[in-house]
């Protein structure tokens, strides 16, 4: 279960760039791309979020992932082409070898939304660095 | 009024592992020791091939392991019988090795023994075809092992590892004569998402290509010191 890993990683930045901003941001949506061409399960990596989640400064946030297809570039053929996963990766025209990956190796946390409570409306809330119920270990 | 602001993070999701394995890479860079990273699934032989490899090369190279295992000392066990520092770790449920478990590892290995005494640290990774090959630990190579028991198409099936392989040791060809394997289909399956690696079948029953295997990693570790010295020179 490396998505467990993985998800603490993405909890672990997300902490550090919000305890950078002004404010209380609340954050509601992280935007995470996941290439074909990883060992990370977007299901899986679903379930761990809000697993994980759960209690912290994230609660109640949603994970979007956008998944991103294997595309190898033959540099014989001068082309792009879609490798099956699991069957065929060398260039379907010509039987070269997948040297080129154009995308599908993405693991990126690419934006996060969040919303900003007007100064006056603010209410006593935990700064990220003071949350005590999420323990990371990595 | 509720307000939504984006903000752009644009991060590698595995940034703070790729940045424990640097700093991994620097400190052994420093000590001269060159790192192989030795991965496969369960059962492969990677202990076996360890044990052969630090009998033969023990004249020739200063050696440690770095031993990934999730509950046992098992493995640590036997290659410690071999007369070199053993460091254990014990991943707990976690299915792979990842750089800030090595960094203990290596904090361990420093406080034991003189590090600059050695030349070329194995990590034998967690038995694992999928977790390990994203989780990089400061090594300098990539060593996957594919056993002929576990058929040709495994390649194609796992494919991260093979196509992030530097050097692969098909192991077990001793049992060759009695499976329906074809050596060199499991060879084209690798080279379809792989042209670089080097390929070399071996048995550590029989002894078949360990000489190869060693000649390729005194080769690396010879080529590895010379560009560490040169970066030394160069800055």
């Amino acid at each position: 279960m490396h998505e467990t890993d993985m998800t603490k990683a993405l909890i672990l930045t997300v902490r550090d760039w919000l305890a950078e901003q002004p404010g209380h941001p609340a954050i509601e949506k992280v935007h995470l791309t996941v290439g074909e061409f990883t060992c990370v399960e977007p299901a899986s990596l679903q379930f761990a979020f809000d697993a994980q989640t759960q209690g912290t400064f994230l609660d109640g946030a949603e994970l979007v992932i956008e998944e991103t297809p294997l595309i190898a570039f033959c540099h014989r053929c001068q082309q792009e082409y879609r490798p099956e996963v699991g069957l065929q990766y060398a260039c379907v025209s010509c039987q070269s070898p997948m040297d080129d990956i154009r995308s599908g190796r993405e693991l990126r946390i690419g934006r996060v939304e969040f919303s900003q409570k007007a100064p006056s409306q603010e209410t006593p809330r935990k700064t990220p660095s003071q949350e005590t119920s999420y323990a990371p270990n990595i | 009024m509720h307000q939504t602001f984006d903000a752009a993070l644009e991060m590698n999701l595995l940034h703070a592992n790729q940045h424990g394995a640097e700093e991994n890479r620097d400190r052994l860079n420093k000590w001269g020791i060159t790192c192989l990273n030795l991965m496969s699934s369960p059962g492969s032989g990677k202990t076996q091939l360890l044990e052969q490899t630090l009998q033969l090369l023990q004249s020739e190279l200063r050696m440690a392991v770095i031993e990934g295992d999730m509950t046992t000392q098992l493995d640590a066990d036997r290659l410690r019988q071999h007369e070199v520092p053993v460091i254990a770790i014990n991943t707990g449920r976690a299915c792979h090795l990842d750089s800030k478990m090595v960094a203990g590892g290596l904090h361990q290995f420093a406080h034991e023994q003189t590090p600059q005494d050695f030349d070329l640290m194995f990590v034998e990774n967690v038995g694992n075809l999928v977790c390990p090959a994203e989780f990089e630990v400061g090594e300098h190579a990539k060593v996957a092992l594919l056993s002929i028991t576990e058929g040709e198409d495994k390649p194609l099936k796992y494919p991260i590892m093979f196509r992030e392989a530097d050097c692969l040791l098909i192991t077990k060809t001793d049992l060759a004569p009695y499976l329906d394997v074809d050596i060199e289909n499991i060879i084209s399956n690798v080279r379809q998402l792989n042209s670089k690696v080097v390929v070399i079948p071996v048995s550590a029953k029989t002894g078949e290509g360990l000489e190869s295997w060693c000649d390729w990693v005194k080769q690396f570790v010879s080529n590895q010191s010379g560009a560490a010295k040169n970066l030394v020179t160069a800055s």
